[in-house]
């Protein structure tokens, strides 16, 4: 379908973003024949796609890897008649009764509109970071991890992805140093224990990065130690940074957000704005995590269906 | 040209990649990199529309070491544009197709 033909019909439900919440919720609505548009701006499976194992989706008893499950639902989505554009959304106007989308493709109009657009690594802002991006920094243990084989490598956070990934690096490289800014770490106990007990990880507790070096690749870290104020350079082929997730919502105004820019809704995923829902990751919640963004994204549909009819 | 991406191996990239006479979108990646599978349509959607004015190529990291070390590629994916030889762009990361395509027209 090419955007021309899109631009003159107005959508039931049109869907900003391609992760578990946005094709879950095309699933249901296009089970409920809303007329369903899917916008994404990079790729289907949203963030899950970067991981090497889901383990704790309920139904798949051995896991199954991130990339598949994303394919799965793209494929489940569409069987039930979803509209899929890849196309990057540049600004929405979500007040009046028939919803504006603006994207580079053209212009979408909906009755309803759910936001599930996600979120992006968080970046540390501190020198070589950009700029050694690709040449051993890394957002990525799955796709980048085998490049660093018997290499000595650092990971930066202190969360369960962090050190998850941390665990999974093991595979490959010699020697992790785990940098966390604070005492303790925030991993579920399981994780933790997982790691103290790896011979390969090196936790740094209380330290912060304040640079990293190197000309054509990285080579160092530059590491403070904030309970002593001590600097120490941390030799290093790789950093692997975990240190939190930023929502995608630069084009979305008008709707009420936290402090961190996550968009606040009520339990039926309804923003103050009637007709304009959100779901999954970039919502105010306590856990994001794939389950609750499907489940968020079948409430939103339930919504959306409830309030056009 | 079959307007499909090709794969290549370490020892086609010279005539394939460097000696070509259109430029050259190569994609770096592997079979465990689940992003890569992600940009797979996107380059095949690539090869279509370019047809002759544009070869797009794949190598596999694994299999091909020597080619992913001579580009430093540390990441995947990585795709490389490259015209008479030269490395015109190098690009980290899963890209929409709307920046490539806008890449690939500039050099055209």
């Amino acid at each position: 379908m090419s955007s021309l033909e899109s631009q003159n019909e107005t959508y039931d439900m049109i869907i900003l973003g391609a992760g578990p919440a946005g094709l879950t919720a095309a699933i249901y609505a296009c089970r409920a024949n809303l007329k369903t548009l899917v916008l994404e701006s990079m790729l289907s499976g949203g963030e899950i796609t970067a991981t090497d194992q889901l383990d704790n989706y309920p139904g798949f008893p051995e896991g199954i890897s991130g990339a598949e499950f994303g394919e799965r639902l793209e494929k489940q989505a569409k069987r039930f008649g979803a509209e899929l554009n890849f196309a990057a959304v540049e600004k929405v106007e979500l007040e009046a009764e028939i919803k504006r989308v603006f994207t580079a493709q053209g212009e979408f109009h909906g009755r309803t509109v759910l936001i599930a657009t996600g979120t992006a690594p968080r970046t540390l802002g501190v020198p070589g970071e950009e700029k050694l991006r690709g040449r051993g920094i890394s957002f990525c243990a799955t796709c980048d991890g085998p490049f660093f084989r018997e290499k000595r490598v650092a990971v930066i956070g202190g969360g369960d992805s962090a050190v998850e990934e941390a665990l999974y690096l093991t595979r490959f490289v010699d020697k992790i140093d785990l940098i966390h800014r604070r005492e303790n770490l925030r991993a579920i106990p399981s994780l933790q224990e997982k790691m103290f007990s790896n011979p390969k990880i090196e936790f740094h507790k209380n330290c912060v990065v304040k640079e990293f070096g190197g000309e054509q690749k990285v080579e160092k870290i530059i590491v403070e130690n904030l309970a002593d104020s001590s600097i120490k350079e941390l030799p290093a082929d790789g950093a692997f940074l975990y240190v939190g997730r930023i929502p995608n919502v630069e084009f979305i105004e008008g709707i009420e957000k936290d402090a961190q820019g996550f968009i606040i809704t009520n339990e039926e995923m309804e923003t103050a704005l009637p007709g304009v829902f959100a779901a999954g990751d970039i919502r105010r919640k306590y856990l994001r995590q794939v389950l609750t963004a499907a489940a968020d994204g079948a409430i939103a549909a339930a919504m959306s269906i409830k309030y056009l009819s | 040209m079959s307007g499909k991406p090709v794969d290549i191996s370490d020892n086609q990239f010279q005539e394939e990649v460097i000696e070509a006479n259109v430029p050259v979108l190569v994609d770096f990646w592997a079979s465990w990199c689940g992003p890569c599978r992600m940009v797979a349509p996107v380059l095949e959607e690539m090869a279509q529309e370019y047809q002759d004015r544009l070869k797009v190529v794949k190598v596999n990291v694994d299999e091909n070491p020597d080619t992913a070390s001579r580009y430093s590629v540390m990441s995947i994916p990585t795709m490389i544009l490259f015209k008479n030889g030269e490395v015109l762009e190098t690009l980290v990361g899963v890209r929409k197709k709307d920046e490539l395509s806008g890449i690939v027209e500039q050099n055209l």
